[in-house]
């Protein structure tokens, strides 16, 4: 009868560590969770603040005068254009 | 041995000393004892209280508005996060040192500054919204009590004044304002979530203590506009409205297909990303909102009008004299034809033919073709505050008023309208729904206005125009049919019309033979000389028509007019098809 309590006595120490155990993994993990939600909210944050930044650069007013002046680029006149009808291959 | 015996020891207390000192002890006792009970069993909830308030927090999770972007995915419109400065004033606490100190980092005079933290006494406001990063690290440093940052969106648009009329804006508070931010604020605002969570020493969240009500963030939304189109309606009227002089114009860009909005732009313009100096009047879409009488651009409607009942073919010849009595009033023609055939008038721009054309008309029959078109009706683009223009009930029009409504005189439209009338020209006679969206293909079912032989023959008259004899000769684009119509119509002046103030305006479509797009442009009060439609938005219409054709890689439909179909190219040249 004393051994069955003994080792009653055991199991119920164990069933206690594991229960503090599990309650420490579960704050952790939760932790751990919150940090990577606030990371994956600052990378969002981040990408806006890129797209922003690639449409400010992308602008067609920026473009255009870039094109004309830095690169000396012209629309091609008339009569330098050739227009091609494409036949699909056989 | 007995201690009573020995005299030394024997305790010689009198009894109520020993009473006193017993009842002190445990008067002790019992405040210690009653205090415990007061803070546990009595005071519980305000000590619980202080406790929750140390580890509990609700948190506010932020939801930002929807971005905007054209229908290629360029970004119009983005939320971004910033600092704004905050103040508590009941809290605030400012040395002479700190208040020089804040003033400066916020780039203002200590009076300014003190004037504004003296706006209210109680409750909170902000000192300065948006703050820039730099200043929001030096504030932050400065730690003053009552003075906080709170982190806000703060919306911007990458593409500037080129795009502001359609886009329009939103104020501080985030709500749309004008344009697209105001028709679809519902879909673009995002609502913010609640979190109810445990926190540790560390500052660390343990535990949520309630369920989390998700932050819903705002719907995203693809326009139908194409930014390159865009900006080069804007470039090439912004450019034309120096040129000419002008008060002010518009260009509409239409899909002839779809009925999509491909690009809206009207000068004056505003800049969306600063918020100062706003005045309303730059800040108008004046395509959508405002109304003009639309001169000879109604003239085609006439045309279909007549052709449509079988009273004349295009080729009908009408005798045209300089003048033709109404009633009282003289209509008169400035570059007079003896006699002219249906198709003649319109690419001349006959106001005496247009009038014997609409004469021939009941005021029922006409209005019944111009309220079929659009006119005098909302053109359902959505936008706020559009225009339907104004056209009278047709039992109310006088002879004389039947007769100047067949040149434009004595109806309203906007550009929009207008434009979009063309479509039924441009699209076999159907005109599709507009729209502001992006959208495919299938979803729409159009409306018939006219049968498709009449919007063809009416089509090719248009076409007359912008060849040799035509009112639109400037308007043609080198490998391309185009088909359109000039128009110039004397402004209203304190009640009658000014004899040298005009707003020009000229609506075509290209290529002919299958149109693609439709571009409608008006020129309000051009003063540099030239005024005639065919010459002032003309030509706008031809440099965004031929740039948007090479754009969208139409291919070109005229026959070997100005593009060669070279054999020996020079080596320069790209071997890329389509010209895009």
């Amino acid at each position: 009868m004393s051994r069955l309590n003994a080792i009653l006595v055991l199991a119920l120490v164990a069933c206690a560590l594991a229960v503090i155990q599990s309650q420490h993994r579960s704050r952790t993990y939760f932790v751990e969770l919150e940090r990577l939600k606030k990371q994956a909210h600052g990378l969002d944050e981040q990408w806006g603040k890129l797209q922003l930044e690639q449409g400010t650069w992308a602008n067609p007013a920026r473009v255009d005068t870039l094109a004309r002046t830095r690169l000396g680029l012209i629309a091609p006149p008339h009569d330098r254009v050739r227009v091609e009808t494409l036949v699909s291959a056989p | 041995m007995n201690y009573h015996s020995k005299k030394l020891l024997k305790l010689n207390l009198a009894p109520w000393r020993m009473a006193t000192v017993g009842s002190l002890l445990l008067a002790g006792l019992a405040v210690v004892a009653g205090r415990a009970f007061y803070l546990q069993g009595i005071n519980t909830d305000y000590l619980q209280g202080k406790g929750d308030a140390v580890a509990n927090r609700n948190l506010t999770l932020p939801a930002h508005r929807g971005q905007v972007s054209d229908r290629n995915g360029q970004l119009l419109a983005i939320s971004t996060p910033v600092e704004s400065l905050w103040a508590r004033p009941d809290e605030l606490k400012l040395s002479d040192g700190e208040r020089a100190q804040l003033a400066r980092v916020l780039g203002m005079s200590t009076q300014e500054l003190t004037k504004t933290l003296a706006r209210k006494t109680h409750g909170e406001f902000s000192v300065r919204r948006p703050v820039t990063p730099e200043q929001a690290v030096k504030i932050a440093t400065m730690g003053v009590p009552g003075l906080y940052l709170r982190r806000e969106f703060r919306r911007y648009y990458p593409a500037g004044e080129v795009a502001a009329h359609v886009v329009g804006f939103t104020n501080v508070d985030d709500l749309g304002q004008e344009g697209v931010e105001r028709a679809y604020q519902d879909w673009l605002a995002g609502r913010e979530g609640q979190r109810h969570i445990q926190r540790d020493r560390r500052g660390n969240t343990i535990r949520d203590l309630a369920p989390i009500q998700t932050a819903q963030m705002g719907g995203n939304l693809a326009l139908s506009l194409d930014l390159n189109i865009q900006y080069l309606a804007h470039r090439e009227l912004a450019a034309a409205i120096v040129a000419l002089k002008a008060k002010g114009g518009s260009v509409v860009v239409l899909d002839a297909k779809t009925g999509e909005i491909l690009a809206l732009a009207n000068q004056p313009i505003f800049n969306p990303n600063n918020r100062r100096n706003y005045k309303p009047g730059p800040m108008r879409n004046r395509a959508v909102i405002d109304t003009f009488e639309p001169g000879s651009t109604i003239k085609p409607f006439v045309a279909a009008a007549v052709l449509e009942r079988g009273l004349y073919r295009p080729d009908s010849v009408i005798d045209t004299p300089e003048t033709w009595r109404v009633g009282a009033k003289l209509v008169r023609d400035s570059h007079p034809h003896p006699q002219l055939t249906v198709s003649e008038i319109i690419q001349k721009s006959s106001n005496v033919g247009a009038v014997k054309l609409a004469m021939s008309l009941t005021p029922q029959q006409y209005w019944e073709v111009l309220h079929r078109s659009g006119f005098g009706q909302l053109p359902g683009s959505g936008f706020p505050g559009e225009t339907a223009g104004r056209l009278r009930d047709a039992a109310t029009w006088k002879p004389i008023e039947h007769a100047t409504m067949a040149y434009g005189y004595g109806l309203s439209v906007s550009l929009l309208q207008l434009t979009r009338a063309y479509m039924a020209f441009a699209n076999d006679g159907e005109v599709m729904p507009l729209s502001f969206l992006k959208r495919e293909p299938q979803e729409i079912a159009g409306e018939r206005v006219f049968s498709p032989g009449v919007a063809r023959k009416v089509r090719a008259m248009l076409e007359t125009v912008t060849q040799e004899g035509g009112t639109g000769m400037l308007t043609q684009v080198p490998g391309y049919r185009v088909a359109g119509k000039t128009g110039t119509a004397h402004k209203v002046v304190d009640g009658r019309y000014a004899p040298d103030i005009f707003l020009s305006s000229f609506v075509g479509m290209a290529p002919a033979s299958n149109p693609r797009l439709i571009i409608g442009v008006v020129i309000d009060e051009p003063s540099g000389g030239v005024y005639y439609g065919g010459s002032t938005a003309g030509p706008v219409f031809a440099q965004v028509m031929a740039a948007s054709l090479r754009q969208l890689a139409v291919p070109p439909d005229a026959p070997e007019t100005a593009t060669r179909m070279t054999q020996n190219t020079p080596a320069v040249v790209a071997r890329a098809g389509g010209g895009a």
